[in-house]
């Protein structure tokens, strides 16, 4: 679960780190008032989106009066921001985040990650702060300092102060840049997040350490336990049909093709996918209702394929092993009862008593085009959609 | 002997009077696998499905002599059910369970190192399949019968796409002689490098087929053991070849985030290991006849 840049803010501040002022709006009206709360001569309107590289976007404007700032406000609110992160129809514009300008002397890179190979929390950072940390790693590697941490003991501030003198922070600042280091690690820790990203890390001109932009994902599994986290999810901020799955226990992710899929299990899913592509087609979407398949989640991934209107061919994908492939066939019989089908719907079923599953269809009144194999599945599919 | 579990492993079930433990404790036996009993707090004593109900894990273990445990035990407490097990003595542990945080399994695999090697506990999943050696016994939820009696190990991640492979194999009469579910999730307990070692001394396996996917490092670093270490074939196939950077795909550990992550470049780094690839999911089992062909 990702979470807005002011949010993560207030997170981080309340684990020590310092960020500037600053405060949340709604609408322009709120704007120029805001902004003299806030004080100073100078403010950074941006536009609040769960996307990074807003910048180039034209979602951050600097403002010299309360004027302006409130012009900027009206001018981002409700627009549709595309950034190279959001995919092209971008993402809306809701909450502005106004915060005081910043006299920037250096420009540094920390960023938190789960690290898989290690097993543990790494922290990751840089003196070249500003770009991505792709762009960092292929182009400046040698920038690029690690701490890994212990997770039985947490983060030590050895460690910290390793990072900060490697770099190159100057002496009077070590203290300050430590605990920033810290504070991030401890939120990393105490609300199960998956990543924490200050980029960049800034050393003011009035030699403060400030976190000038932030970013926070949570493990989804977590949010059981994360009450006040799992209340910050943002839905305008996620793709619709999304939306709509994770409400109902699907696994589902929107794609640019035309082929739908329903499948059972992520790893069948992505296979199904990468037959689709073979064969010549593009899948509109991942769609893994579970190992298990009952009948209920197939009535509502067919609710959610069919709400796609780039689809044009749905197919069916479904490897029943305990649950047998006649209860399987019987919840699609069902399921397309109440859901009406416009386009050509491949099925295939394999596994528990297959037979009888293909039966149970055949003797349906569905109208659909039936498959063996996973390749037979999905040239049929790429076929029917040339017809 | 079979990798891992054997015909007689003694087997408890964590979580075992819940609906899920119920029900894939009566599969499991049905299987013929040595289920000797179970654990639910505050309902030892009692019996369910004609066998023992314990408190605990060292008390079941106590009394049944259990070497092996699957937990049908929520998320939220699937943590703190596998590290009863380590210290209980438990060898060989597989959870089922599907939404582990992230941080808890972590936290598990720390507290595992306070064990010798010899003393400590194979923990399969989180997210899995389980285990099954076919014909002898079953650890785990698969439907048991896809699986022909054979010589060829099997490790995946996914669990409908390794039950696809163990399907297409025994139509072409190709048995397994374990297959093993490591889970969808970014941190397993046994990863593929940890398996794959395991079948290189299993003398009834002859080759293995390693059904991978996108995100993380497991794959590779399994390729790499291959290629220094073992004698046996590998052959592997990996899924996602069409999934986009950066986002999960239905599995929380599917997800590409760093180079060597994605389909394409896991396939290219096998293959320099001298994996031989399953070119697409449908001919795995074509691919595995292949190869055993030309043993």
């Amino acid at each position: 679960m990702d979470i807005h840049e002011y949010q993560a803010k207030e997170i981080l501040n309340s684990f020590g780190v310092t960020i500037p002022r600053g405060g949340i709006v709604y609408s322009p009206e709120t704007a120029e008032n805001k902004a003299r709360e806030i004080g100073g001569s100078k403010w950074v309107v941006k536009a609040q989106i769960h996307s990074g590289a807003r910048g180039k976007a034209g979602g951050v404007i600097v403002c010299n009066t309360p004027l302006e700032v409130a012009q900027a406000t009206d001018k981002l609110l409700g627009k549709k921001l595309v950034t190279n992160q959001t995919g092209p129809e971008g993402k809306i514009v809701n909450r502005i985040y106004i915060e005081e300008a910043t006299d920037i002397e250096k420009e540094l890179y920390l960023g938190l990650v789960f690290d898989r190979a290690s097993e543990s929390i790494m922290v990751v950072a840089s003196t070249e702060g500003g770009m991505s940390v792709e762009e960092i790693a292929k182009e400046k590697p040698e920038t690029i300092i690690r701490s890994k941490i212990e997770v039985a003991v947490g983060i030590q501030s050895f460690q910290a102060r390793e990072l900060a003198f490697g770099l190159g922070i100057e002496p009077e600042l070590i203290r300050r840049a430590s605990e920033t280091i810290i504070g991030c690690a401890k939120a990393f820790s105490e609300l199960d997040a998956t990543m924490v990203e200050v980029n960049p890390l800034v050393i003011s001109k009035q030699k403060q350490i400030l976190a000038l932009d932030c970013k926070m994902s949570f493990d989804n599994n977590a949010m059981f336990r994360r009450d006040k986290v799992s209340e910050l999810r943002d839905k305008t901020q996620e793709d619709e049909k999304e939306v709509y799955a994770s409400d109902r226990g699907l696994n589902y992710v929107s794609l640019e093709g035309n082929i739908g899929n329903i499948i059972n299990g992520a790893g069948l899913a992505m296979a199904s996918m990468d037959m689709i592509k073979l064969a010549g087609g593009e899948p509109a979407n991942f769609l893994d209702v579970g190992g298990g398949a009952t009948p209920e989640k197939i009535v509502k991934a067919f609710r959610l394929i069919t709400m796609d209107k780039k689809v044009k061919v749905i197919l069916v994908n479904i490897f029943a092993g305990i649950n047998r492939c006649d209860w399987v066939a019987e919840g699609i019989v069902q399921a397309l009862e109440k859901i009406e089908v416009k386009v050509p719907l491949v099925i295939r079923l394999a596994g528990t008593n297959v037979e009888k599953g293909n039966k149970i269809l055949r003797d349906s009144k569905l109208n659909y085009i039936e498959a063996n194999t996973l390749e037979d599945a999905a040239n049929k599919a790429v076929a029917a959609l040339k017809k | 002997m079979a990798v891992i579990i054997e015909k007689n492993t003694k087997i408890l079930i964590q979580g075992f009077t819940g609906k899920m433990g119920t029900f894939h404790a009566e599969e499991m036996i049905k299987y013929g696998s040595n289920v000797v009993g179970g654990v639910t707090p505050g309902k030892g004593g009692q019996k369910h499905l004609d066998r023992p109900v314990f408190n605990t894990v060292k008390d079941a273990v106590k009394h049944t002599g259990a070497t092996a445990s699957i937990l049908f035990v929520p998320p939220a407490f699937a943590a703190d059910s596998a590290m009863e097990a380590a210290d209980a003595g438990i060898k060989t542990c597989v959870a089922i369970v599907d939404g582990i945080p992230s941080h808890d399994m972590i936290r598990i695999k720390r507290y595992m190192r306070r064990y010798s090697k010899d003393e400590k506990m194979t923990l399969v999943g989180p997210n899995c399949a389980g285990i099954i050696s076919p014909g002898k016994s079953m650890l785990g939820i698969m439907p048991g019968h896809i699986y022909k009696e054979g010589r060829v190990g099997i490790i995946s991640r996914s669990g409908t796409l390794g039950y696809e492979a163990a399907e297409q194999m025994k139509n072409l009469g190709i048995g397994i002689s374990t297959s093993v579910g490591i889970g969808g999730d970014p941190i397993n307990g046994s990863s593929f490098r940890d398996i794959i070692e395991k079948f290189e001394t299993d003398d009834e396996t002859d080759a293995i087929l390693m059904i991978g996917e996108i995100g993380g490092p497991q794959e590779v670093a399994a390729g790499e053991f291959a290629k220094e270490n073992m004698k046996k074939p590998v052959i592997g196939y990996i899924a996602g070849l069409t999934a986009p950077k950066g986002r999960v795909m239905g599995h929380a550990g599917a997800i590409v985030s760093a180079y060597g992550e994605s389909a394409i470049e896991k396939v290219e780094i096998l293959k320099e290991c001298g994996v031989t690839i399953s070119k697409n999911p449908s001919v795995m089992g074509d691919t595995v006849k292949s190869v055993l062909e030309r043993m």
